[in-house]
């Protein structure tokens, strides 16, 4: 299927939710500020937090802010337009997915097409001031690279995330019950990722590093945006979860091929 | 054609006991027990014909309808539809066949049933003149003109069934499965559904296999009758073979005996409940 | 009584019955739990004794936190009655012989109560077994301890005395999912969720000492590690108890109109 075609057909299913979203104005709406207030406390919190003292291990207020506001509209973004993974042992359990099946289409386009949440978006308000205050009161010398930086941290959050949706939806294929286990690294990286990783210390690191890349799109990047280090090559490290977009992609077409072999 | 020989399929399921002695044993080992869904099963069915496949609830029904529209691969055994061999061109194959589930809908829920129908246009890839002609016809046929402008979940069951019929016709598939089509409908839309599965067949020469629990539909419909139990095929044939075969030995059920306690004498015959 | 009892036993039973949930929620709390001390750590190792609370009993507060997550819950619990009010089949609890409002109670308080049983042991297990700077201390005192317990034990109450009044007002409005969410995302801030109370400015604290969600885990957790004693610990008990009466009176109040709601429209 041609680019074209598969970027026609994905706008078709966008409208369709838009469209059945919009059925329930009054709930569309009310979801977007219920979103945007819990985003808010966590804000809150934090200014709350540094109303006691100046920085964390070096950070100031202002770049916890942005390394937030970051991974906040990562997050989001991941959440509006990979939701359908997020939903996805419904779909199995619904029989929705032998429907996909019977498709002359790709799965992923299908799965993917059967939410575009655009409700979720009222942290991205929250998001903006952060963002705001953060880049205001901070020393970032802006060029083309630091611009680059800051778009590909939030470009490569979001397909990391994704990344992580997709291997979670892969796993309903095995174990339908419950796979929860992987909210830890989804939600758990957008609750925690508000500070830069090496706050939580080099186990953890580690682990942000080797196992799932978080640092690719938050601690290495953050650190060249804020000037913090001249190797310039840390403007580039979000590229890498391409590769981990790659595996999860890898895990999935297993699981598919797994279903197709045991049913459900 | 679809040619279908020897298909055997299994499938490990995850014993589960009741109590929370079972339930923490459960947390650390899981005990499986195999179910042989199909078991050597193979027939021929030639291009125009109407066969209706019928079988208790668990006689592999839907296993086997899974294989044909190439969502499951079996174990072993070979299937070829028209040259193709489903579960591995799924792409190719899925383009060429349509399927009606009964109990699920196909179409999205909170829009009009014309954009449902137009995201399938565009998902099967339809021209747009061939997609208008059949959407004037089909809309003919089952009086779809009032129902095109309501949303899915505004739909009664028979006005919905109508619709799903209709898009899985939009692309002008070879091969129809209808799974339980008329379950839960009321008389008159069973009868709507029943007459335009026959024409369906008749002009347009598509073959259609359809699996029920409603012996009237299969009386109304099909001229040919695959009867499963158990996983395995137990008599393929027309009704009057059915009838003959449950009639055997035993004289209570003659041909008096209406379709439904003939099927049922059957199942308690061959052991198969 | 007795059917109260055997409403909590129902539930009781039902929570058992979730196997490999309670493993991942184990380690997702654990996990939670522990990030959180790693940043507190990472502050304190600077500011130490300019923070409002001590390390220690911030470790606590956590720990707690997470052992008693259900208890005090406020967005994901509840669902069979919510879903209850959503498709309406709230409309046949009316036909039962008894008060709707002291079952939903009993049934709320039965489902938090079996499921923190369940799921508090083994984090606070976990817990008192962590490394040094994570590890979860003993209450300050034998005295703190039990009035740990008993402050729990309204906190909840207030928890489930307000989120029924939520749930019910959720039949007043076209979008009661909406509606919860907006409610539930103020409360999770202003109960000391997502940090503890004593970090809020004095002047926004002075607000939020008016309103019952400081009533919920603030009290016992803040006991329990010594952070609240003496007068103000006093008068926290009592507070709790006014605003138990209070909402569970609202509560009543309120289900009579819902009450009569559902008979005028007929269900």
């Amino acid at each position: 299927m041609g680019i074209k075609k598969t970027v026609t057909l994905y706008c078709k299913y966008a409208s369709i939710c838009v469209r059945s979203l919009m059925q329930y104005k009054v709930s569309f709406v009310l979801m977007i500020v219920a979103r945007f207030i819990i985003s808010f406390g966590e804000f809150l919190a934090i200014t709350f937090l540094f109303s006691g003292f100046e920085e964390i291990k070096g950070y100031t207020y202002s770049d916890i802010l942005l390394c937030f506001a970051v991974i906040q509209i990562s997050f989001v973004l991941a959440e509006v337009f990979g939701e359908g993974f997020q939903v996805f042992s419904g779909t199995v359990k619904r029989g929705e997915f032998d429907r996909m099946l019977l498709r002359p289409c790709s799965l992923i386009l299908q799965v993917i097409g059967t939410k575009f949440e655009i409700e979720r978006t009222g942290p991205l308000i929250t998001a903006g001031i952060m963002l705001w205050i953060g880049i205001r009161s901070s020393q970032i010398q802006w060029n083309v690279l630091t611009i680059w930086t800051l778009i590909a941290m939030i470009v490569g959050g979001t397909l990391l995330f994704i990344g992580l949706f997709m291997l979670g939806a892969s796993f309903c294929f095995y174990f339908i019950e419950d796979t929860s286990l992987l909210n830890v690294l989804t939600y758990g990286a957008k609750t925690h990722g508000k500070y830069p990783i090496d706050v939580y210390g080099k186990g953890i690191m580690g682990f942000c590093t080797y196992i799932i890349p978080y640092t690719l799109i938050q601690y290495y990047p953050l650190q060249y945006l804020l000037g913090k280090t001249t190797q310039w090559q840390f403007a580039f490290y979000p590229v890498g979860i391409i590769i981990f977009l790659i595996a999860c992609y890898m895990v999935w077409r297993i699981g598919v091929r797994n279903y197709r072999s045991c049913g459900s | 054609m679809i040619t279908m020989e020897n298909v055997c399929k299994s499938y490990k399921v995850a014993k589960r006991n009741a109590g929370f002695g079972e339930a923490c044993k459960a947390l650390f080992h899981r005990s499986y027990e195999e179910i042989q869904a199909l078991n050597d099963v193979s027939f021929t069915i030639h291009d125009g014909e109407m066969v209706g496949y019928i079988g208790p609830n668990g006689a592999g029904k839907s296993s086997t309808i899974k294989i044909l529209s190439g969502i499951l691969t079996p174990d072993s055994g070979t299937c070829i539809i028209d040259g193709r061999i489903p579960w591995k061109t799924r792409m190719e194959h899925v383009r060429q066949i349509g399927v009606v589930f009964g109990q699920r809908s196909q179409l999205w829920w909170d829009i009009p049933v014309i954009d449902s129908f137009e995201l399938l246009k565009e998902i099967y890839s339809v021209s747009t003149l061939r997609y208008k002609n059949k959407l004037e016809e089909l809309s003919e046929l089952l009086q779809l003109q009032e129902l095109l402008k309501t949303p899915t979940r505004q739909l009664s069951l028979g006005q919905r069934m109508r619709c799903e019929i209709a898009a899985s016709l939009l692309h002008e598939p070879r091969l129809l499965f209808l799974d339980e089509p008329t379950i839960g409908l009321d008389a008159v839309s069973k009868l709507a559904v029943r007459d335009f599965i026959k024409k369906l067949n008749q002009e347009q020469k598509t073959t259609v296999i359809l699996t029920t629990h409603d012996m009237q539909d299969i009386e109304a419909i099909a001229e040919r009758v695959i009867l499963i139990g158990k996983g395995k095929i137990l008599l393929d044939g027309t009704l009057t073979d059915l009838r003959e075969a449950s009639a055997m030995q035993e004289e209570s059920a003659g041909n008096s005996a209406n379709l439904d306690q003939v099927v049922a004498n059957l199942y308690r015959k061959m052991n198969i409940m | 009584m007795k059917k109260y009892y055997l409403f909590f036993k129902l539930r009781f039973a039902a929570g058992v019955q979730y196997r490999m949930a309670s493993i991942t929620a184990l380690t997702t709390q654990l996990i939670w739990g522990l990030m959180e001390c790693l940043v507190y750590k990472v502050i304190a190792e600077t500011y130490g004794e300019y923070l409002p609370m001590n390390y220690t009993s911030i470790v606590a507060y956590i720990w707690l936190k997470e052992a008693f997550l259900v208890l005090f819950n406020t967005w994901n619990t509840d669902k069979d009655i919510f879903g209850m009010i959503m498709n309406g089949d709230v409309a046949y609890e009316l036909c039962r012989p008894f008060s709707v409002y002291s079952m939903w109670f009993s049934r709320s308080v039965g489902g938090r109560i079996s499921e923190a049983l369940l799921r508090c042991f083994p984090v606070l297990l976990c817990a008192f077994l962590m490394p040094k700077p994570y590890k979860m201390s003993l209450p300050v005192s034998g005295g703190a301890f039990g009035l740990f317990l008993l402050t729990t034990i309204l906190g909840m109450g207030i928890t489930v005395a307000f989120c029924t009044l939520v749930y019910m007002l959720c039949f007043f409005t076209i979008s009661p999912k909406g509606w919860k969410m907006v409610l539930v995302g103020a409360v999770d801030f202003l109960s000391g969720n997502i940090i503890p109370l004593p970090f809020f400015p004095a002047s926004v604290l002075k607000i939020v000492e008016w309103l019952p969600f400081a009533y919920m885990q603030n009290v016992p957790f803040r006991i329990y590690c010594g952070d609240m004693v003496g007068e103000e610990m006093f008068l926290a008990v009592f507070k709790q108890v006014f605003w138990l009466i209070v909402l569970i009176g609202l509560g009543v109040l309120l289900w009579k109109r819902v009450e009569n709601r559902i008979v005028v429209q007929g269900g």
